[in-house]
């Protein structure tokens, strides 16, 4: 079974994530900003991190930077899922490391095409 | 606009079976019974549109001629356009290598999307090759719907669509965002040439192409219908050409003219010796 770290400080956002990927049979596990994240990834990295990028006390972006410096066992892909749209932001996720990019508002085939483009579904 | 008899398959129960009968007289697509409770979904917002309570309407409505885009756009309604970037990505990789093999030398391949829908699929196409390097193919593009084929020519799919199939750094070289949606670049639609043309009525260009993809167009149509589609499909299809399928789609029973190809797992290519002329 894959596992997916699902953060975003929105709780009805991590909810709906949760049960699409339950659904695609993912284990879940969830964090409410990047501190938390990032302490779940050291305990035990997951499989895939579906990422929000703003989020308070740390961002997505940051998160990202410190997962891709940090030494892992295993080394999560990193799908980036977000209200921020524009290209410029895009850019910056694919540069800071991150594998995939969704844009909100994302729905179960969204998600579902996503991790099968990085391999994980 | 003339009905003929209603074709054997068609459900016979009144207005249903006429809406039937047009689809497959204009397109070959056959409504399966076991498809017609999505009519009422299907047809709901036509029907609110030209302000008919219901099929009977619809039905007294096209037989009255009265407004001669009425039978076109119940036709555009009732087809199946589902379709997304890199559909079967393992399939289109390897039309690509298959193509670039088989293009005659020097020559540029030349490929036939049949059934394109909105163009995700050419597109995914051209994609690949101009990622590849090599000649650029000569890409053809054909669908029965002008709908599809309006909203192919202008490139442009929303972020659900773009969201289907194609990795975030595709997304970022080849298209341009224009308000909520994404726009092709033109150096990527222009690539392609796309046409109206009826697989179950348009004549084809005989011997031209080195690869048709004809996938997941030719699920419905019924089979005396599927097998002329596929024996004009193999007519065009150059000497030692393929034809590709959708997943789980074949032309074995349906064709003596194509078989399995021994060389590309899942490709078709022309029959050496048609049992029907042995
Ligand atoms: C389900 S889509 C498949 C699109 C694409 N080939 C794919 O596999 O994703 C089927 C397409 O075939 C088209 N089609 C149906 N009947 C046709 C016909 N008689 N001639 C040409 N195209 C037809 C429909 O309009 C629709 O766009
Ligand atoms: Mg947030």
């Amino acid at each position: 079974m894959k596992s997916c770290l699902v953060v975003d400080d929105s709780k009805v956002i991590r909810k709906v994530a949760r049960h699409i990927l339950e659904g695609l049979s993912f284990e879940v596990r969830e964090a409410a900003d990047g501190r938390e994240a990032l302490d779940a990834c050291l305990a035990s990295p997951p499989d895939v991190v579906l990422l929000d990028w703003n989020m308070p006390v740390m961002s997505g972006m940051d998160f990202l930077r410190a997962l891709r410096e940090a030494s892992l066992s295993a080394k999560p892909k990193v799908v980036f899922c977000t209200t921020e749209n524009g290209i410029a932001y895009i850019r910056a996720a694919i540069e800071a490391g991150a594998d995939e990019y969704v844009m909100k508002p994302f729905d179960r085939e969204t998600l579902q095409s996503k991790l099968q483009i990085v391999g994980m579904a | 606009m003339t009905l003929r008899p209603l074709p054997a398959s068609a459900p016979r129960v009144g207005a249903t079976g006429i809406i039937a009968a047009l689809l497959e007289q204009r397109t070959g697509q056959q409504l399966a019974a076991n498809r017609a409770w999505r009519l009422d979904a299907t047809l709901k917002p036509l029907l609110r549109e030209r302000g008919l309570a219901d099929f009977d309407a619809l039905v007294g409505a096209l037989l009255g001629a009265r407004d001669p885009n009425l039978a076109d756009a119940v036709v555009e309604a009732l087809l199946n356009q589902e379709t997304s970037f890199f559909r079967d990505a393992g399939v289109l990789e390897q039309v690509v290598e298959a193509a670039s093999s088989m293009a005659s030398e020097g020559g540029r391949p030349r490929i036939w999307s049949a059934g394109c829908s909105a163009g995700q699929e050419p597109l995914s196409l051209a994609m690949l090759f101009a990622e590849r390097g090599g000649p650029m193919p000569d890409i053809q593009a054909t669908d029965v719907s002008g709908a599809a084929l309006a909203r192919a020519r202008s490139g442009r799919y929303s972020q659900f669509e773009v969201q289907r199939g194609l990795p975030i750094r595709r997304l970022m070289q080849w298209f341009d965002p224009v308000g909520e949606d994404w726009v092709g670049k033109p150096e990527l639609v222009d690539r392609i040439r796309y046409r109206r043309q009826n697989l179950a009525s348009d004549p084809v260009l005989p011997g031209k192409f080195d690869v048709i993809l004809c996938r997941n167009v030719l699920l419905y149509f019924g089979g005396p219908t599927r097998a002329r589609v596929l024996d004009a499909l193999a007519c065009a299809l150059r000497p030692g050409g393929m034809l590709v399928l959708g997943a789980g789609e074949t032309v074995i029973g349906q064709t003596d003219r194509l078989e399995p190809s021994r060389q590309w797992r899942g490709f078709y290519a022309i029959s050496d010796r048609p049992r029907r002329y042995a």
